[in-house]
């Protein structure tokens, strides 16, 4: 048991330690100017020293708060829409078009409008992500819940269950890993879109510092910001998988 | 048109059913007409995908018939009740729900008004009757097939419907276990006395089981001969030994067979075209 704990630790660090090593096998090799790639060393200091002196966890809590605001927000919505679309077949022919449109746009084109609309404040940014992890969240959703079968439902009725009965009993069991897949890929999609959200006048924010080092052409400072996103973001899907495998330990296929 | 004995509980009168496919309209059931009686066992038997699913499936309630009408207690079907205990072919045991779990669905529903205290000693019952004691927290990915069955049944015969539907529930299996659970239908039957429709694939079974087998054609399913089972109940397996049991078994296998046959000539000339 414990062995194989260690080698799946092992297998997990591996590619980390790759991606380091080829960092600095890039670096070195001379094919690519080197002032233009800062050394992780050079990105792990500059990390320390953003961490101590500059504030970061600031940036990190107002982005992951963002986040975590934008997507539950979101998905809060996708869920009852994107089930009423997936289960009523006649409202998804309806409006499948229509989300499929406001699905390709890209948010950061949205910006200006949205600026408009709702001015540069924290509103703003929410009202980003909240369209991110709404559009994505309620795709999951209607395509999850549109392959319910009928069957338990059948199940169900014929061992007496009433509609009220049916929805608490059957469907919600059956809508829960769909639920939770949108809550993944909503946080996916929102972490993707935290740059172009923090575009819109912030002062903190892991995006507002990518930006406001590319002005002044700090790459160790950009490289810091990436990195901690895509830490952030592994982190929440890393604790969401938990959650999921502790809540679908009855799927045949459960997330470990 | 009633017939004599007894008094029908469900009918089948003049019932067709079509689908509508993307290649045109699908006739599946074709003027089918019998009744069934209260205290009836009726088998159901002919070639596979001829129909017999959707035939069950009308007096269950999912599917409305194109023309004619299917009657329960002399109305005519609107849609499932729990006085019509259902098992499916695919059985359609909750994934998300323990063993117990799903034997004690039903219990816990309210038109069921099984007491609380009642529902273990129930579940406790279909556990061991099933042979599925070991599981009974175990969720339903870690049960083989023929376990997966023995629950579905389990869950449909703990609420004691006194009609049950049965879609060749014993399918998934073995010689053995299968005879005990057609031992224990017939025992369920002798102390609770339900009515019943089943649908097999087993000739054997049919007339071991049954009191009037209803030998169906190819698609669309149409009737080929309503057979009366002239044993009387309580049967046991010596049944399967005596000379009338092995006659109404040739007579019934050449009746299936020749259908059988008549299904492949329609498959055949398909199978070309595609
Ligand atoms: N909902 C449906 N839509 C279209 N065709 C169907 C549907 N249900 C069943 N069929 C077709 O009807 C035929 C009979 O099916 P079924 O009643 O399940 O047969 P059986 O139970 O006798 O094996 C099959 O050819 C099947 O493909
Ligand atoms: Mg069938």
């Amino acid at each position: 048991m414990d062995g194989s704990v260690a080698r799946r630790f092992l297998l997990g660090l591996a590619p980390w330690v790759g991606a380091v090593a080829l960092w600095y096998g890039v670096r070195w090799s001379g094919f690519v100017n080197a002032s233009l790639i800062p050394a992780p060393h050079q990105v792990a200091a500059k990390f320390v020293e953003l961490l101590l002196q500059e504030g970061l966890l600031f940036d990190v809590f107002a982005s992951t708060r963002r986040v975590f605001l934008g997507v539950m927000l979101g998905i809060l919505v996708a869920v009852p829409v994107g089930f009423l679309l997936g289960w009523y077949r006649p409202a998804r022919t309806f409006a499948d078009p229509m989300i499929n449109f406001f699905r390709a746009l890209p948010p950061i084109a949205l910006i200006p409008l949205v600026i408009v609309y709702f001015g540069v404040d924290e509103v703003a940014k929410l009202v980003i992500l909240f369209y991110a992890s709404f559009f994505a969240g309620v795709i999951v959703m209607y395509e999850g819940v549109s392959q319910i079968t009928p069957l338990y439902i059948r199940v169900a009725q014929t061992l007496g269950a009433g509609e009220f009965e049916i929805f608490r009993k059957v469907i919600i069991p059956l809508t829960v890993p769909h639920i939770l897949t949108a809550l993944r890929v909503a946080l996916g999609v929102a972490w993707a879109t935290l740059v172009a959200s923090e575009l819109i006048a912030a002062q903190r924010g892991l995006g507002a510092m990518i930006q406001n080092a590319s002005t002044y052409f700090l790459l160790d400072v950009i490289y810091v910001g990436i990195i901690c996103i895509g830490c952030i973001a592994l982190i929440m899907d890393m604790i969401l998988r938990r959650i999921s495998s502790r809540l679908l330990v009855w799927q045949e296929r459960a997330v470990t | 048109m009633s017939t004599a004995s007894g008094i029908h509980r469900a009918r089948f009168d003049h019932v067709s059913l079509e689908f509508a496919t993307p290649k045109g309209q699908l006739r599946v059931v074709e003027d089918v007409s019998y009744d069934i009686n209260d205290g009836d066992f009726i088998a159901v038997i002919g070639p596979s995908g001829c129909g017999k699913t959707t035939m069950m499936s009308m007096l269950a309630g999912f599917q409305k018939p194109t023309s004619g009408k299917v009657m329960f207690d002399g109305h005519p079907v609107a849609g499932p009740g729990p006085e019509r205990g259902v098992i499916f072919q695919e059985y359609g045991v909750f994934p998300w729900l323990t063993v117990k779990d799903n034997i004690a669905f039903g219990l816990k529903l309210q038109a069921n008004h099984v007491p609380v205290a009642e529902r273990d000693q129930i579940c406790e019952h279909y556990l061991a009757l099933m042979g599925l004691s070991d599981f009974t927290n175990s969720y339903p990915k870690h049960l083989s097939g023929g376990m997966r069955q023995r629950l579905a049944i389990a869950r449909a015969y703990a609420v004691k419907p006194q009609f049950l539907l049965m879609d060749e529930p014993f399918g998934a299996l073995d010689a053995q276990t299968r005879a005990n659970m057609q031992n224990l239908l017939l025992n369920v039957l002798a102390t609770e006395g339900k009515t019943v429709m089943l649908i097999t694939h087993s000739v054997e079974e049919a007339i071991y089981l049954a009191s009037r087998i209803v030998v169906v054609t190819a698609r669309p399913a149409r009737i080929k001969q309503i057979i009366d089972v002239p044993f009387t109940y309580p049967r046991d397996e010596s049944l399967q030994e005596r000379p009338e049991f092995g006659e109404l078994r040739s007579h019934i296998r050449e009746l299936v067979m020749s259908e059988y046959r008549a299904q492949q000539a329609q498959l055949r000339p398909a199978s070309f075209s595609e």
